[in-house]
């Protein structure tokens, strides 16, 4: 056992009958809860599809109780245990609104309250259960924790089915959904039944609950709901492709996580399921291209990266505006002379000068640098917006001289092309196009003298 | 009946009051809406301006009266009647574009189940055109500035073609390109003859914008033509001892009705 070479699990697969069958239904069942998720999401009714979850387990408890009193061994029957279990979530998703009703308690509490209520319920009768002549055998563990693996045949067969018209009922009202979810108030003044549309979906919740308690245990199947969708919200904007990815990576973490299950039997199939998932959100969120993290980071470094470049141009400009009297600014400095002036670390300077040699802005000039005419250009553009935009702040924003400069720095990176407009339009005529004006305020002097040459 | 709610007006009031709770908001209000008018609702915050729009329209429940629409229930006048929410009111990270927005305008002629084809897009469009948000059609609606999502929210109500507009402060929080947009819009719909019913929360600009006005402090103060009825007294009325009001309505005012 211990030689298995562990690098090749899906080579050990046991692709037989069975595991193909239980593929097919996880498979439908997780395409069909990312789809209904998508929507609970929408809804912003997340949390309803955990009350639901829990709720379950005390509908579980008398189902089989009532079919054990009606018929020693019925009580085990899939259909009636299933049937419990999905009344029981409604009606705790039904004592949630009721209460939140009342408006005396937020929605959180309530949900919290029904929640401790239904799974302690559930925890006490599953004790009584499990004391009672052949409770022990009653087979309700397997809802609580998932018995993917051992799914029989059957069972299969009626997830899958029951998935399918899940499916197609969540796609049939796709536009009134969207509808509730962006504006229900909006809706209801329309006419719709918001109301009814709302039960609907909580039933759907509640159906995907139930089937999905079967694969992955009561307490994780609201993963199976929420985790799809809240990945497919990292890729895109548009309700229509979030719905479909939602299905995409629901049914893929569910198949997948079948199949790794399979292969290592003794993990436990249900939580091996939820964790794909939730490994298909991490990557989602991470490298997600609609807000995700990488994407984020990588936004808020170029806008550091612009300002930084922004300030060493025009730290240039100013050297040289000292040292060379005349407007083709040809004087040289040195970066230590750049250094003093602004406060920005010295690696990044120097990586930026590298940067302004490469592109042919900056040239050496023995072991001191000048501006190419390109690199003239450049800053003369820089320099002149940020003057013109701190003369504006003077004028229209009562900004005291002195403090022109620490203003103009943070906001001119944000300048919109209106506003740039707007400065070129009012100052143009004093300050003719390509020109640079006088500073409003002292320039800071250099801590090192300026060198003449 | 048909005195306190004659079919000429689009929206008739009949001594209505609600209540949060038991607690009233608005007491006993009596108003009929001239047709074919611009009608602004000002009053102080928690006056029940925006109460009064949602129990009219179903939305909250009343505790008495009656409400009518052109003489009719609001359940048979539904299609000639638009509702403009609050902005706030709505999560504007919801992943649709503007013109998924202004669509949901026509999802009731669409009907149930119907997918929103080619023919609706482009009736959608045509609202968004009226607003001057073309372009933005397929903007995600969070990166559009708050003005231009007040406008994609008037287009909605305008894809619906109704008779009576009823708006919640469109013109709160707006930039003067959206303001400016939003008046020549409610001018066009008086000329089409149409009426419209607008929370309004800008004193200065109420004698520049509409004919009517309705001012109501969770009860009715006074309601007719803005020349007559726009007074210092009222406002005083209106607003009570908030006399710093009054000084922002300022000179405007003055000359106009009988001082107090």
């Amino acid at each position: 056992m211990l030689s298995r070479p562990i690098f090749l699990p899906l080579a050990q697969l046991n692709w037989d009958y069975n595991t193909q069958v239980v593929f097919l239904g996880t498979t439908l069942l997780g395409i069909a809860a990312g789809v209904v998720g998508a929507f609970m999401v929408f809804r912003k009714r997340a949390l309803v599809g955990d009350v639901i979850g829990h709720s379950a387990l005390p509908g579980l408890g008398l189902a089989f109780l009532f079919g054990e009193w009606m018929s020693p061994g019925a009580g085990r029957s899939t259909t009636s245990l299933m049937g419990g279990a999905l009344l029981a979530g409604l009606v705790g998703a039904g004592l949630v609104l009721l209460m939140e009703r009342t408006r005396r308690i937020k929605s959180d509490a309530a949900l919290a309250l029904v929640l401790s209520l239904f799974y302690g319920g559930g925890t006490v009768l599953f004790s009584i259960i499990q004391r009672l002549p052949g409770g022990g055998q009653a087979g309700l563990g397997s809802f609580l924790s998932g018995k993917t693996a051992s799914l029989l045949a059957a069972d299969v067969s009626m997830l899958a089915v029951a998935a399918v018209v899940l499916l197609g009922i969540t796609l049939f009202f796709f536009k009134e959904l969207i509808l509730i979810g962006f504006d229900a108030e909006y809706a209801a003044a329309g006419g719709w039944p918001v109301r009814t549309l709302d039960t609907l979906l909580i039933f759907l919740v509640a159906a995907i609950t139930v089937l999905g308690m079967q694969c992955v245990g009561l307490v994780l199947v609201v993963a199976l709901l929420l985790t799809p969708a809240s990945a497919a919200r990292f890729w895109s904007q548009d309700a229509r492709k979030v719905v479909a990815l939602s299905g995409v990576l629901g049914g893929l973490s569910a198949g997948l996580g079948t199949l790794i299950s399979a292969t290592w039997p003794r993990l436990p199939a249900g939580a091996i399921i939820v964790l794909t998932g939730l490994g298909v959100f991490v990557i989602s969120l991470t490298l997600g291209r609609q807000g995700g993290l990488w994407e984020r980071w990588r936004g808020s470094r170029s806008l550091q990266q612009r300002i930084l470049r922004d300030d060493v141009l025009r730290g240039i400009y100013e050297i040289l505006e000292a040292s060379t009297p005349t407007p083709d600014r040809t004087g040289t400095f040195s970066p230590s002379e750049l250094r003093s002036r602004h406060s920005w670390p010295t690696r990044q300077q120097d990586r930026l000068m590298m940067e302004l040699i490469d592109e042919g802005s900056v040239i050496s000039q023995g072991d001191r640098f000048r501006l190419t005419e390109h690199g003239l250009s450049l800053a003369r553009q820089t320099v002149r917006l940020h003057r013109l935009w701190e003369l504006y702040l003077m004028e229209y924003a009562n900004a005291a001289q002195g403090h022109v400069d620490l203003h103009a720095d943070v906001s001119e990176h944000f300048l919109d092309p209106r506003l740039l407009a707007e400065l070129e339009e009012r100052y143009g005529s004093r300050i003719p196009m390509g020109s640079v004006p006088q500073s409003p305020h002292a320039l800071p002097s250099a801590v090192s003298p300026v060198e003449s040459h | 009946m048909s005195d306190d709610h004659p079919h000429w007006s689009p929206l008739s009031l009949h001594d209505m009051t609600v209540a949060y709770q038991r607690r009233p908001v608005i007491w006993d209000i009596d108003y009929k809406a001239q047709p074919g008018r611009l009608v602004a609702i000002v009053g102080p915050n928690g006056a029940g301006k925006s109460t009064l729009i949602k129990a009219s329209l179903d939305l909250i429940p009343k505790v008495a009266g009656g409400v009518r629409f052109f003489g009719e229930l609001y359940a048979s006048q539904r299609h000639r009647v638009a509702y403009v929410p609050q902005r706030t009111n709505v999560d504007w990270d919801f992943p649709v574009t503007a013109l998924d927005v202004v669509a949901m305008g026509l999802y009731r002629q669409i009907g149930w189940f119907w997918p929103v084809t080619r023919k609706w897009k482009q009736k959608a469009l045509e609202s968004l055109e009226k607003v001057g948000m073309v372009d933005m059609a397929r903007r995600q609606i969070s990166q559009l500035s708050g003005g231009q999502q007040q406008r994609v929210f008037l287009a909605r109500a305008l894809a619906q073609g109704a008779d009576l507009y009823l708006m919640d402060e469109p013109f709160a929080g707006v930039d003067a390109a959206t303001e400016r947009a939003i008046v020549e819009l409610l001018r066009q719909l008086r000329a089409e003859g149409k009426t419209a019913l607008v929370v309004h929360h800008d004193l200065q600009t109420v004698t520049d914008y509409f004919d009517d006005v309705l001012m109501m402090n969770m009860r009715l103060i006074a309601s007719g033509p803005v020349s007559e009825v726009f007074t210092p007294e009222n406002l005083k009325k209106t607003y009570g001892g908030k006399l710093g009001i009054l000084d922002q309505v300022g000179l405007r005012l003055a000359g106009q009705g009988p001082t107090p």
